[in-house]
């Protein structure tokens, strides 16, 4: 094909429209919603799990999830009498068709539902390299699938375990805390789903927010402390055998 | 004077660099986003795309606006506190046009073992069943309502 001084003079004026309006992105979607006024953060109380794996189907639902792949999932621990130390830890298709039952086998026995724990110093966001991964002013962990190369830092560099590759898109995924729900006055998908009130989306910043109360009379914990990740899912009865 | 006998050739490389660093300017302000750096080293946009994303979960107070009778049969029950879509499941569609979109008729065989199945691992205080021990093949609902599952039936055996 051949282009002439004419036709290219055409062309290059409305590329250069075009790719403005590439650049300009969508618009606003939440007008009322002001980024400083949240920082958001959630409570896990391993006392209330039963296990059933609502959450991790609702997830998955609400956001397309691609099979065999989890942004949150429930892990079933059994803590011999024994040796503390070395729990034995399964988690069938992440918990989400539930856990089948187990004969009795003693020792200490609990379910930890686990996902991103929207670090406030996340190491994922820090060895990102084309600044696709970040964390929003409310405190929130996205991936900007558009800017993202799928180099795998990120997966690799998480403490948590809570990021995968997708395999259609080829770009780094994991929890976004449900953010076009909680932006919109909602609570997120899990919490929503969960029946026994296990999961509670808690917004840090909210002086009303019931998290407040529930840290001071609790004994709260995160994950893997040490990492100094500044993690925002915080356990209630936590056992010290959880990875 | 003879120490700039070649300034020539020091012009000529001067002038590529300017040339270089030129379109290097004109080429990145085209090509990054104009909201990258909003907030941070990222594409601010990236935000409101996020935020965008169409919801599948309708929200316990949408369903709450419209089913008052329900409502009222939950309150002061054992799951006055489950949200609908907790056993219904995600019915955004159904919030968004009540009128043609219709949820799915559930199964109390599933759902309810679902979490009161027995299990080692539930908390003790939790109850729980072994399905064909406890209704000898009649099913949940024979008994237990399930927006209000002990209303009626007294205290647990």
């Amino acid at each position: 094909m051949k282009i002439t001084r004419r036709q290219l003079l055409i062309l290059l004026p409305a590329t250069a429209v075009a790719w403005d309006s590439i650049l300009a992105g969508t618009p606003e979607t939440s007008p009322n919603y002001k980024l400083t006024e949240h920082w958001w953060g959630m409570l896990v109380d391993i006392s209330k799990c039963i296990g059933c794996g609502n959450c991790v189907r609702a997830c998955s639902t609400e956001n397309d999830v691609p099979e065999g792949y989890f942004r949150t999932w429930v892990e079933r621990y059994h803590v011999s009498d024994y040796d503390l130390a070395d729990p034995v830890v399964d988690s069938p298709d992440g918990g989400m068709n539930g856990f089948p039952p187990i004969p009795e086998r003693g020792g200490k026995n609990f379910f930890v539902p686990k996902m991103c724990n929207h670090c406030a110093d996340s190491p994922c966001t820090q060895v990102c390299p084309v600044g696709a991964t970040f964390i929003t002013p409310d405190g929130v962990v996205l991936v900007d699938k558009k800017y993202c190369i799928g180099c795998r830092y990120c997966i690799q560099a998480c403490p948590y375990g809570c990021r995968f590759l997708n395999p259609k898109t080829q770009t780094a995924e994991k929890c976004t805390l449900c953010y076009h729900r909680i932006t919109k006055g909602l609570t997120t998908a899990c919490c929503e789903a969960c029946p026994t009130g296990a999961r509670q989306l808690a917004d840090l910043k909210n002086p009303n927010d019931p998290i407040h109360a529930f840290l001071r009379t609790h004994t709260v914990q995160v994950l893997k402390p040490y990492m100094a990740t500044g993690a925002k899912l915080f356990y209630n009865d936590l056992d010290g055998s959880v990875r | 004077m003879n120490r700039f006998k070649d300034a020539e050739h020091l012009l000529r490389v001067v002038a590529v660099f300017a040339v270089g660093i030129l379109i290097f300017v004109v080429l990145r302000a085209f090509l990054v986003p104009r909201s990258f750096g909003e907030y941070g080293h990222y594409r601010g946009n990236a935000i409101t795309e996020m935020a965008g994303q169409p919801l599948a979960f309708a929200g316990n107070e949408s369903c709450e606006t419209c089913h008052t009778d329900v409502v009222a049969v939950k309150t002061g029950g054992k799951h006055a506190g489950v949200h609908c879509e907790a056993c219904h499941g995600a019915l955004g569609k159904h919030a968004d046009d009540p009128g043609t979109v219709q949820p799915p008729k559930l199964d109390t065989a599933v759902l309810c073992v679902r979490c009161h199945g027995v299990n080692g691992a539930r908390p003790k205080d939790f109850p729980q069943v072994v399905a064909a021990e406890h209704s000898a093949g009649l099913s949940c609902e024979t008994c237990h309502q399930p927006h209000n599952p002990m209303k009626g039936l007294g205290a647990k055996p």
